[in-house]
């Protein structure tokens, strides 16, 4: 490899190798990768869960594990700053590479303000005084477009919304004009439009400051949008590098390919007009929590307001909204697993305010998958343990060999070998697990099934395979989905109906194709076009 | 905040209320009295001692007078410390127990928090175990071992430091010693715990990733969030505390009030023994407001409303 | 697009569930398994011990108060004449000379005044040293006379106590009881713990409420204290006592389930069996506690040795198990009133205290190490 040295590189990552030293032996995170990032310039490294993409930064920044271990080098400005000692190390990060993480509600202290962890870098770098460290932050918050922050800088975390603390952390992140930005997923555990607003912010940032930025993600729309250029990782490995055109429109390799296809695609029909109601629900409204009372707050709040819904047979009706805006809350309110108000009818049959025991004939019909996979599988029980448990509840009759047969097809339904079904669920992926949960649903042959973000948790090829199996077994049993998503590309894909949820409302609904291709709400359209435009976005703006 | 304290100053009150009320009546339930050594004294004079401390009234009588009398400060008279109240006698006590307790407290807290976090910033090597298996020790060998043994090493064997009385500082050490060791060691694993769930957690990567030094990085960040759990066991150190002076008082024949509750029990001292639950109970239901209020300061995220 | 990339299968491998997982961590955690050892070998000594062993705990040889420890047989060969002419202080003979061989005595008896009784012999056999005694009288002189008696090879490992009592045996006894009243106060406190903080943490709402509330004041209260008074008023009894132990404990246990279960309720494997229409009982019964399971052997463990402390705490005051019944608190409290003398008297209990706990201890942590490595 060529050792001359590159004046315009300002990080230069040579064939690093990264090792966690576990209980079941030495695992390589990362084996041998070169990357470098120029002046001025906007770097994606893309790729799934597990890659290896993240540990590449965290060794370069000092962040490993305890038990992780990197060799190579890491070059900024030619000086080789891997695994160099912290007093060193502490000259360069902070001050000149700086990074902001996924997690923003956990990435500050919760147990300082705002304005105290914004001063630190700057006094500990900068040699600024308290005082002036305080008018610079009041400048950065400025910056970063933090409303009213002479009172925000005394705020603590917690007291702030996802989207503000990662504006913080930009802040933070640029408190002593570093020549490089390290973002590690900053927008992933954010809403879109949201996501939006911050990427549109680092645009501009680096457009108005001129540092580089390495952008770590796993969302290829984000990439097409902000990177120059990208380097897609797999397994530890580098798999392709190049200008993001070039990548996105000519791909070199499969895997590539593979991941530029994984954007879900298809539509689907809307059933007939007479179709069957499966499943409908009047006026439900669910409130949490307690009346106040005596030197006791009110802590009551209702998150579903009044929404009427019908399923038809072999319907699929997407529930779309933003974290809090009560589509999960209405789906288990429809299924009875939630006290509710209002009236929900199955088959004709009003089952609203039916006890757990008056409830149980009916659940067979009535079944869920959940967003977790790794939560949704008892962890102490076999796949075939799990599989089973509601064929005890609502056929007794059966005897353990038919209930086996059962489990095994189920399984084959969900593209599973029936011979995993003595395993337990934490010898498998994500994607399994997700089979394994919707295996347990349809082995009871329900008629109605709410998919409460499914697909969320999971890669995007392996989300692909998840709605190609969903269609598949809509087709095959004639299922009818509730499908609660805020992945608006997932929604588009597999549902004919679509409802837009915000604060507990309605906001919008109707005919799939209709709603996104015409929204006539303004929050519809913010969220289309923060889901589907984002390289408009970011260009319009700029411009 | 403020309606929190209020509230749970306003529930304390039948937690008071319950802990004499079973006290009491659990002791009178219990076979035999006061005056039972003294069984060889004559009927009529036994029935004038009776009279005299108001043992004859019927129990819910004497529950009431009882309650009464505690409600103006008042804890009736000892039975065996004839000429003293017990709020006398408890008053002399009292101010040694907790000077004993307050230095043993803030020893455990000061130390076990630098050996915890000196663990957790060693993690797995050598300073680490060791300190671990010191901690397994101090939890592991009662102060009922630890008293003694201190006594007979320092005091009788190598005459460093005297073995009872008490009054001047030196008298202090070996009791405070040896009712701190085992909350040192408590304190020590809870620190060790929370500190490296505290280093690994995300805002700790952050400082570290923002070039903060080491020592704010650890002393400000980590130390801060480590320390929570260790003020939420200061409500039962002390309650450990007030258990373990009730031994070290009486292996260094301190006059606290521990020894004057087990003098108490085994004479049937009726009231002396109630003034004793009675301060306990006070202390340790205060002492736990102060424990959450604490808590409340020190973490912006609780506020109890 | 087909399911070429389908996510990777399992690991390879049997198939582990997270028990066995547990278990070869735990064998893998060399403090552990040596305190399981430790513990088999203590529990083995507590049960079999105080049957085997040469002393009965209650024995008392008013000869040997106090003695050290000594591999070596008790009576030491210059203690054997004494013992033999304070044996024989009351027979009103005098002694001539007093041989000692090969664990055999021989003492010539004479009296002035009239015959040498035969039963005389009996004296020797009274006391613990010697046995078998046997007189012979001088068929010429029935004044004069042989006694001859084996000399007991008595061995105190540990030395005796200060009423002369095989401080071995009754560390063993002392065992016996700790054990006991460790696990059975523990199986107290746990099934009142787990019952009661399960219930709260399912049923939710405001009955969980009131029970919280109601261990909260519990909590306040200066439970050692009432337990003291209990033993105080109510006599010493070993039932009491480790139902008194079991009922302060059980808070602990009930806060912790209770935690757990409300937090297992929340997770989706839970909503998904109430989806499924699965009965409250049987998710208790197949998803709650196999989930809680970990966390309470855990607590457990540790619990055990809190308890024996408890125990010890009361019997160092003079509350605990009453004579001749002894237990590691009882035995540590004489040795501290008699350090100064007989230090070994608390070094022996002291140190199979602390050889108990801290192998519960390690065990203890080990598990929780083994059952949730995430704490490390």
């Amino acid at each position: 490899m060529a050792k001359q040295i590159h004046s315009d590189r300002v990080l230069e990552i040579d064939n690093i190798r990264v090792t966690f030293d576990t209980p079941d032996g030495a695992v390589e995170a990362v084996r041998g990768v070169s990357m470098h990032v120029r002046r001025g310039e906007t770097v994606a490294v893309v790729g799934e869960s597990g890659s290896g993409k993240s540990q590449i930064m965290m060794s370069a920044m000092g962040l490993l594990a305890s038990n992780g271990q990197a060799t190579g080098a890491v070059r900024y400005r030619g000086e080789d700053i891997l695994n160099l000692p912290v007093k060193k190390l502490n000259k360069i990060r902070g001050a000149k590479i700086s990074m902001i993480f996924q997690e923003p509600m956990t990435s500050l202290d919760p147990l300082y303000t705002i304005q105290d962890q914004l001063c630190e870098p700057l006094m500990v770098h900068g040699g600024l005084s308290r005082s002036k460290a305080r008018a610079r932050v009041l400048e950065l918050l400025k910056l970063v477009q933090i409303p009213d922050p002479e009172r925000r800088m005394k705020s603590y975390p917690y007291e702030m919304s996802g989207g503000q603390r990662q504006r913080v952390m930009i802040a933070m992140a640029l408190a002593n004009d570093p020549d490089l930005l390290i973002a590690d997923e900053p927008t992933t555990a954010l809403d879109v439009t949201i996501q939006a607003d911050i990427l549109h912010l680092l645009a501009e940032l680096q457009a108005r400051l001129g540092m580089s930025i390495l952008f770590i993600t796993h969302d290829l729309g984000i990439v097409e949008a902000f990177a120059d250029r990208v380097y897609v990782m797999r397994k530890g490995q580098l798999e392709e590098e190049g200008e993001t055109q070039q990548i996105f429109q000519a791909p070199a390799t499969d895997y590539t390919r593979m991941l530029l296809d994984a954007e879900p695609s298809g539509q689907k029909s809307a059933p007939a007009a007479d179709a069957e109601v499966m499943l409908s629900g009047k006026d439900v409204v669910v409130t949490f929590g307690t009346p106040g009372g005596f030197l006791r707050k009110d802590t009551q709040f209702t998150a579903v307001k009044g929404i009427d819904v019908a399923l038809h047979r072999e319907q699929t009706i997407g529930i779309v909204g933003e974290s809090g805006s009560g589509k999960s809350t209405l789906g288990r309110a429809l299924l009875q697993l939630l006290p509710s108000e209002g009236r929900v009818v199955y088959l004709g049959q009003e089952i609203s305010g039916l006890d757990r025991a008056h409830m149980r004939p009916y659940r067979d019909g009535l079944q869920m998958v959940f967003q977790d996979p790794y939560g949704s599988l008892s962890p102490r029980m076999t796949v075939s343990e799990i599989i089973t448990e509601g064929l005890l509840v609502h056929e007794p009759g059966l005897s353990q060999r038919e209930r086996a047969e059962r489990a095994a097809q189920a399984l084959e339904d969900v593209g599973l070998e029936p011979s995993m079904r003595n395993r337990f669920p934490h010898e498998f992926s994500g994607g399994q697990r997700q089979r394994i949960a919707i295996a347990r649903a349809v082995v009871l042959r329900p008629k109605v099934i709410v998919l409460d973000e499914p697909t969320s948790a999971l890669d995007r090829s392996v989300q692909k395979q998840v709605i190609e199996l969903l269609r598949r077994l809509q087709k095959e049993h004639a299922l009818s989905y509730l499908f609660i998503s805020h992945d608006l590309a997932v929604v588009r894909a597999l549902s004919d109906y679509v409802m837009v949820m915000r604060d507990g409302k309605v906001v919008e609904q109707g005919l799939t194709e209709q709603v996104f291709d015409n929204p006539s709400q303004q929050y519809t359209r913010d969220l289309m076009r923060a889901a589907f435009d984002l390289r408009e976005i970011l260009r319009e703006k700029l411009a | 905040m403020l309606s929190y304290a209020l509230r749970r100053l306003l529930s304390a009150i039948p937690t008071l209320f319950i802990i004499v009320t079973a006290a009491f009546f659990m002791m009178r339930l219990a076979p035999g009295g006061p005056f039972d050594q003294e069984r060889t004294l004559e009927a009529t004079v036994m029935a004038n001692l009776n009279a005299t401390f108001g043992l004859d009234k019927p129990l819910w009588q004497q529950y009431g007078i009882y309650l009464s009398n505690l409600f103006q400060g008042d804890m009736g008279p000892s039975f065996i410390y004839r000429d003293k109240r017990v709020h006398e006698i408890l008053a002399e006590g009292l101010p040694i127990s907790i000077q004993l307790g307050a230095t043993a407290l803030i020893l455990a807290l000061v130390l076990g928090a630098f050996l915890g976090s000196v663990a957790a910033l060693r993690q797995n090597t050598k300073t680490d175990f060791s300190v671990i298996a010191v901690a397994t020790f101090g939890i592991t060998v009662p102060n009922f071992v630890v008293a003694p043994v201190l006594s007979l090493v320092f005091a009788v064997v190598l005459s460093w430091l005297p073995a009872q009385g008490w009054g001047q500082w030196n008298q202090m050490i070996l009791p405070v010693i040896a009712l701190a060791l085992p909350q040192i060691a408590v304190v020590t694993r809870l620190i060790r715990g929370s500190m490296i769930e505290a280093l690994r957690s995300d805002h700790v990567r952050t400082a570290r990733a923002y070039g903060l030094p080491t020592y704010m990085v650890v002393g400000k960040h980590a130390l801060r969030a480590a320390i929570l759990p260790a003020i939420s066991y200061l409500g039962p150190a002390a309650a450990a505390l007030l258990t373990g002076s009730i031994v070290v008082e009486q292996v260094f024949n301190l006059p606290g009030i521990g020894r004057y509750f087990v003098i108490g029990a085994l004479n049937r001292d009726y009231t002396l023994v109630m003034g004793t639950v009675v301060i306990v109970a006070v202390f340790v239901v205060v002492f736990n407001l102060i424990v959450d209020l604490l808590y409340a300061v020190l973490d912006p995220r609780v506020r109890y409303d | 697009m087909t399911d070429m990339t389908v996510d990777t299968g399992p690991v390879q491998g049997e198939s582990r569930s997270l028990w066995a997982t547990a278990m070869l961590r735990l064998r893998r955690n060399k403090a552990a398994m040596a305190s399981i050892f430790v513990l088999i070998v203590l529990a083995l000594a507590g049960i079999f011990g105080p049957m085997l062993a040469p002393h009965s705990y209650s024995k008392v040889y008013p000869e040997f108060v106090k003695v050290k420890p000594s591999l070596e047989s008790y009576p030491q060969e210059e203690q054997v004449i004494p013992a033999a002419e304070s044996a024989l202080r009351r027979a009103r003979v005098d002694l001539g000379a007093i041989d000692v061989e090969d664990g055999k005595v021989r003492i010539e008896v004479s009296s002035d005044s009239r015959d040498i009784d035969p039963r005389i012999s009996r004296y020797l056999d009274r006391s613990s040293v010697f046995s078998d005694a046997e007189i012979t009288i001088d068929p010429a002189d029935p004044k004069k006379g042989v006694i001859e008696a084996s000399v007991q090879q008595l061995y105190f490992l540990m030395g005796t106590d200060a009423n002369g009592r095989d401080l071995f045996s009754r560390i063993l006894i002392s065992l016996r009881i700790s054990l006991m009243i460790g696990a059975l106060a523990t199986a107290v406190a746990l099934t009142i713990g787990v019952i009661y903080g399960a219930t709260a943490g399912f049923v939710g709402g405001r009955v969980d409420n009131v029970m919280m509330r109601f261990v909260d004041v519990m909590y306040s209260l200066p439970f050692v204290f009432f337990v003291i008074l209990l033993v105080v008023f109510f006599g010493r009894n070993l039932v009491l006592m480790f139902l008194a132990v079991g009922a302060v404990e059980w808070l602990d246990m009930a806060r912790i389930t209770r935690g757990q279960t409300l937090s297992l309720r929340r997770r989706e494997f839970v909503q998904a069996a109430e989806a499924l229409g699965v009965s409250g009982r049987a998710i208790v019964r197949r998803h709650i506690i196999p989930n809680t399971a970990g966390t309470v052997i855990i607590y457990m463990t540790l619990l055990i040795p809190k308890v024996i402390l408890l125990e010890s705490f009361l019997s160092f005051l003079g509350l605990g198990v009453q004579e001749p019944l002894t237990s590691l608190g009882v035995l540590i409290s004489e040795g501290a009133k008699n350090m100064r003398n007989a230090p070994f008297m608390l070094f022996y209990p002291a140190a199979t205290m602390t050889i108990l706990l801290f192998a519960l201890n390690f065990l203890g942590d080990g598990l929780r190490d083994a059952l949730d490595p995430k704490d490390r």
